[in-house]
């Protein structure tokens, strides 16, 4: 199978690729897939006022999965929580150009991206609930 | 050293050129259809099809008349399985198969008992991927009719116990086909002394062309018959029609006389080869596991998995070496290799499994470059995978909930 041009250079060249202290003020971490599936996914964003300034990621899976994952962390970067829940698995297919057998790596992506938010707002409001 | 390199010899190999250079008359100039009897043509090309048969026997210790030529080792399977299937019906329906033999068998025989024609038992293998003899004595009915067991596996190289296989089935009266593809002209091959009544192999897997294989149909001791699975012109004795492709016959047979002559130091240079890649890999590459049997195996096949990282994307990272993976994103049917499977190796190392098939025309430079490219991409997506890092940091694994999807 041949990749485009896209996934080939995110492979190569993996943005945001790494690792924050899991409980670092103003991260979340979303990890999804399993082992036996053949991908997992580690996204990791940091929040500082309801913005994302930044986000990092880790993958074991196909140059797809890892190419999904790499955008997804460019696209978070600089956008707020709410802007960052629109972001959508068909999104990812169409700027990678992925083919039908490899749509599940987009879709693992978004589900990446949604556990992570998700990890941030409930340790945000755990804070929250702290401080009353 | 030119790029890209070709390791996937198990796939098929590259033709030798004093292959095609025997093969050349053949298509212009000598074109002539072996089965016209009446013309020099015919003569011309029957002559040049039965010098090949010649050759071809010779390698596998047969009789040239137990040379049915077919367009590859599918067909042979095909034939050989569903010809014995229909031929002894009368006397049972039950054949014993192993689960690591090449889709060509399994399908052939899920074909025959979906249509209620044949009942199988499927063998398990060690966790070397070998086919214990003891199971196919036990697993024998008044019913079985038929063992196809395979020489060599195309995965992980393991070499079966066919000589001791042989043995039981002689003893018992019950036929036994042996899918030898991977293993002809790699490794000594004696249809007698293995006892060995069906045999299918291919010209492409021996640097041969490709469109051509053969079934070895023992002729004495027993006599075996199979029913035809293509009806027409009564060619091969009548097992099987269709106008021989003279040319890739001739070059089939020059493949097997030079898989005879060069077998030995073939071998030698491959295991050296071999063993050597194998070395460095394992040395350089913490948790590395090889698949197959460690000495018992093909010369020129490796098949590791490499914790933590994933096939294709290994694959990806390699881009001018070709290989090939058990990884379920690399097939076709979006499963990890069946093969692994049944050898115990958990789903998450088959995904993240490499096989190498060396080949008569790599080089020791091909060879140190691979090592390097491998070490190189390992620990680049190792860097890269979030399991390495909960390995690295004491996770077990095994104990984490996964979100399986």
């Amino acid at each position: 199978m041949a990749y485009s041009d896209k996934v080939v250079d995110h492979f190569n060249n993996p943005r945001n690729m790494g690792s924050f202290k899991k409980d670092e003020e103003g991260v979340g971490t979303g990890m999804v897939g399993a082992p036996e599936c053949g991908d997992v996914m580690k996204l990791q964003i940091k929040v500082q006022n309801d913005m994302i300034v930044d986000a990092k990621f880790k993958t074991f899976g196909c140059g797809s999965a890892i190419a999904s994952s790499s955008l997804a962390t460019e696209w978070l970067k600089g956008k707020t929580i709410e802007e960052a829940q629109k972001i959508k698995n068909t999104d990812i297919v169409q700027e990678l150009n992925l083919p039908p057998v490899k749509i599940h790596c987009s879709v693992l992506a978004e589900d990446a991206i949604k556990a992570a938010l998700a990890d941030y707002q409930k340790k945000a409001d755990g804070i929250l609930t702290d401080a009353k | 050293m030119k790029l890209p390199i070709f390791l996937d010899n198990h796939s098929t190999t590259p033709m030798d050129p004093r292959v095609l250079e025997t093969m050349l008359p053949y298509f212009v100039e000598k074109f002539g259809n072996a089965a016209s009897r009446n013309h020099a043509f015919g003569w011309a090309a029957e002559e040049a099809v039965e010098s090949a048969r010649k050759q071809i026997a010779k390698l596998i210790k047969a009789d040239p008349k137990e040379i049915v030529f077919t367009s590859g080792a599918t067909e042979s399977d095909n034939l050989a399985i569903k010809g014995v299937v229909e031929m002894y019906k009368e006397k049972g329906d039950h054949i014993i198969t192993s689960s690591t033999e090449h889709r060509a068998v399994l399908d052939t025989v899920k074909v025959l008992e979906g249509k209620g024609k044949a009942t199988a038992t499927y063998l398990p293998v060690d966790k070397f991927g070998m086919v214990r003899p003891e199971d196919v004595r036990n697993a024998i009915t008044e019913k079985t009719i038929l063992i196809s067991v395979m020489l060599a596996n195309n995965e992980i190289g393991t070499i079966n116990p066919v000589k001791e296989i042989g043995k039981i089935a002689k003893e018992k009266g019950i036929l036994f086909h042996c899918d030898a593809t991977q293993g002809v002209g790699k490794i000594p091959v004696d249809v007698q002394d293995m006892g060995i009544d069906l045999m299918s192999f291919t010209s492409h897997k021996m640097y041969g062309p490709k469109g051509v294989g053969a079934l070895y149909v023992r002729k004495k001791n027993p006599r075996v018959r199979i029913t035809a699975q293509m009806d027409g012109g009564g060619h091969e004795r009548g097992m099987r029609s269709g106008t021989l492709p003279v040319p890739l016959i001739v070059g089939f047979g020059k493949a097997c006389e030079l898989c005879e002559q060069e077998m030995a130091k073939d071998a030698a240079r491959l295991i050296a080869m071999r063993d050597r890649l194998e070395a460095s890999i394992m040395k350089a590459l913490e948790e590395s596991y090889l698949n197959g049997h460690p000495t018992n195996r093909l010369p020129g096949n490796l098949n590791i998995s490499f914790a933590y990282v994933e096939g294709e994307s290994l694959l990806m990272g390699m881009k001018d070496i070709a290989l090939s993976s058990g990884s379920a994103c690399t097939s076709a049917t979006l499963e990890p290799s069946y093969v692994l499977r049944a050898l115990g190796v958990g789903t998450e190392l088959a995904h993240s499994s490499i096989r190498f098939g060396l080949g008569r025309f790599n080089t020791d430079d091909e060879i140190d470059y691979t090592i390097k490219k491998v070490i190189e991409i390992v620990t680049k997506l190792r860097e890269m995978s979030p399991l390495y890092e909960m390995a690295k940091e004491g996770v077990d694994l095994k104990s984490v909930q996964w979100a399986a999807h």
